[in-house]
């Protein structure tokens, strides 16, 4: 029953994207808006990373972005650049630092944060337009970031 | 031209920024010529050169539905404000015809709404004069700010203004709740931190995933959508649109939505009403 209850709350702290291992968001060191430890600790898995840039769910990069190697996913955006060859022009560092708050990396950037938790103006519970709860959350945890950026790392021309 | 910050300039370079908005012309029942595009007005000619109508960004067999009111949706809605608009309701005994006559006769009104009100000393919707005429003058249950009946009432009298300019007052009395309206407008809301310029001044023209952006304009409410089959009204869409940010969205019919509503009417000045009109 106890185990039991402990794995529930390990779940539930791990959808919310905190685990032990983390680097909170408020505690993450942009230096030039790159990144350089991992958020999670871990390595990423570009595959994983695939999925989170093309799902709607999820990053949703392609809402905004063109990728030509996800050419079988319809309707990308165009409200920021292609992705493709990423790898060539940021290192990895700093792919983290875009993905985790492009606004370090570019003043005033329309691309949303993807690992930050404060300082929003009116934040939502999701997409319901109510207020934010305790379940609030940044858009991505520090391994999903990690996959993605591990992703984009294979980006190149 | 609009301002190119170092946002817009990144991307200029990797991406066709501002795909044209489709080149047609609007005429309405082979008679009316409306203006879907012009010049910007004064206040805004630093961020855009030139406003254009959401007609301009939808398709082809949309754009087709709308310029003929036998194929317009919207228009079924409009025969049931005209009815709403004749019906004797309330403790007064009186329809809106009791006091205005013919509907027809109000061609000059939805243009200049939101209006100031100088007896309220506030700034009104078309939505609010409705109401306070209903209330008020005819003491009859006020309706639902963004409900059908509403709707369809906005959308007659929408209807009987098609061709004529918006044109709404931003100085004087109205000048407050106008910067205030511009403060929401550039208010980067939600989690996602986007503003209603994000979207509908920086990118309107570009895909955002299947969505092709406009300027976000609103003399065509209320929008008849093939997506919802029905009647969207101005502030039901703004609500939809900050959801959309992840954010705790405005009321209906609430002084931010209001204020809102004065200041993107404002950045329509100068384009025929279009009300209601066809999207997708
Ligand atoms: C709402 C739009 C939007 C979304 C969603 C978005 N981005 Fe961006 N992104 C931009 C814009 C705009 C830029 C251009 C940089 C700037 O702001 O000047 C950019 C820049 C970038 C860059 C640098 C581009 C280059 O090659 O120079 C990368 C890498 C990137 N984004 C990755 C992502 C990933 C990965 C995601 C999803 C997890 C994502 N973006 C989601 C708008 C977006
Ligand atoms: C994340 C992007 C985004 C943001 C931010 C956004 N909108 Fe929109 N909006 C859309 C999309 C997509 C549509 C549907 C396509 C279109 O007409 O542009 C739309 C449509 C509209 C329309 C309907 C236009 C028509 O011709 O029918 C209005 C009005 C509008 N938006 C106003 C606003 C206002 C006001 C804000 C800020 C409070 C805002 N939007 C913020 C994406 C956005």
């Amino acid at each position: 029953m106890k185990r039991n209850l402990l794995t529930i709350m390990v779940l539930a702290a791990s959808t919310l994207g905190v685990n032990a291992a983390d680097i909170e968001p408020s505690k993450v060191v942009y230096a030039d808006g790159a990144v350089e430890a991992s958020l999670s600790g871990a390595a990423g898995d570009a595959s994983s990373g695939q999925k989170i840039v093309g799902s709607k769910k999820l990053g949703n990069c392609v809402a905004c972005h063109q990728i030509d190697a996800l050419a079988d996913i319809p309707f990308q955006g165009e409200i920021g650049p292609p992705l493709d060859g990423a790898a060539d022009r940021w290192s990895v560092a700093e792919l983290r630092g875009i993905v985790s708050n492009a606004k370090m990396m570019f003043d005033e950037s329309l691309m949303p944060s993807f690992y930050k938790t404060e300082g929003f103006i009116r934040p939502g519970k999701a997409y319901t337009g109510k207020a934010a709860d305790d379940t609030f959350a940044p858009l991505l945890s520090a391994q999903q970031i990690e996959d993605v950026v591990a992703y984009l790392a294979t980006l190149k021309e | 031209m609009k301002k190119l910050t170092g946002i817009l300039l990144a991307s200029t370079l990797a991406t066709p920024l501002f795909a044209e908005a489709v080149d047609d012309t609007l005429v309405l029942n082979e008679e009316i010529k409306m203006v879907t595009r012009t010049a910007a007005p004064a206040h805004m000619a630093e961020e855009v050169d030139e406003i254009i109508s959401g007609w301009h960004f939808r398709g082809k067999e949309t754009r087709a539905m709308q310029a003929d009111d036998f194929d317009n949706p919207g228009m079924i809605f409009v025969e049931k404000g005209e009815d709403s608009w004749n019906k004797v309701e309330g403790s007064e005994g009186k329809s809106c015809a009791s006091c205005h006559g013919d509907s027809a006769s109000m061609a000059d009104v939805r243009p200049v709404y939101p209006k100031y009100n100088e007896a309220a000393g506030e700034v009104r919707t078309l939505e609010m004069q409705v109401n306070d005429c209903r209330e008020n003058q005819m003491g009859a249950e006020k309706l639902g700010y963004t409900s059908g009946s509403m709707a369809n009432m906005t959308a007659l009298l929408a209807s009987v203004s098609r061709g004529k300019p918006v044109n709404v007052a931003i100085d004087g009395p109205s000048s407050a709740t106008w910067e205030a309206g511009k403060e929401l407008y550039y208010a980067r809301t939600g989690q996602l931190e986007l503003s209603c310029a994000s979207c509908h001044e920086a990118n309107y023209g570009n895909m955002i995933r299947a969505d092709h952006l406009s300027q976000g304009q609103i003399n065509g409410f209320p929008t008849y959508r093939l997506k919802n089959t029905k009647l969207n009204s101005v502030h039901a869409r703004f609500k939809g649109c900050v959801r959309d940010t992840r954010a705790q969205t405005y009321k209906p019919g609430s002084a931010e939505f209001v204020a809102l509503e004065l200041y993107v009417a404002s950045r329509g000045n100068g384009l025929s009403v279009e009300g209601p009109s066809v999207r997708n």
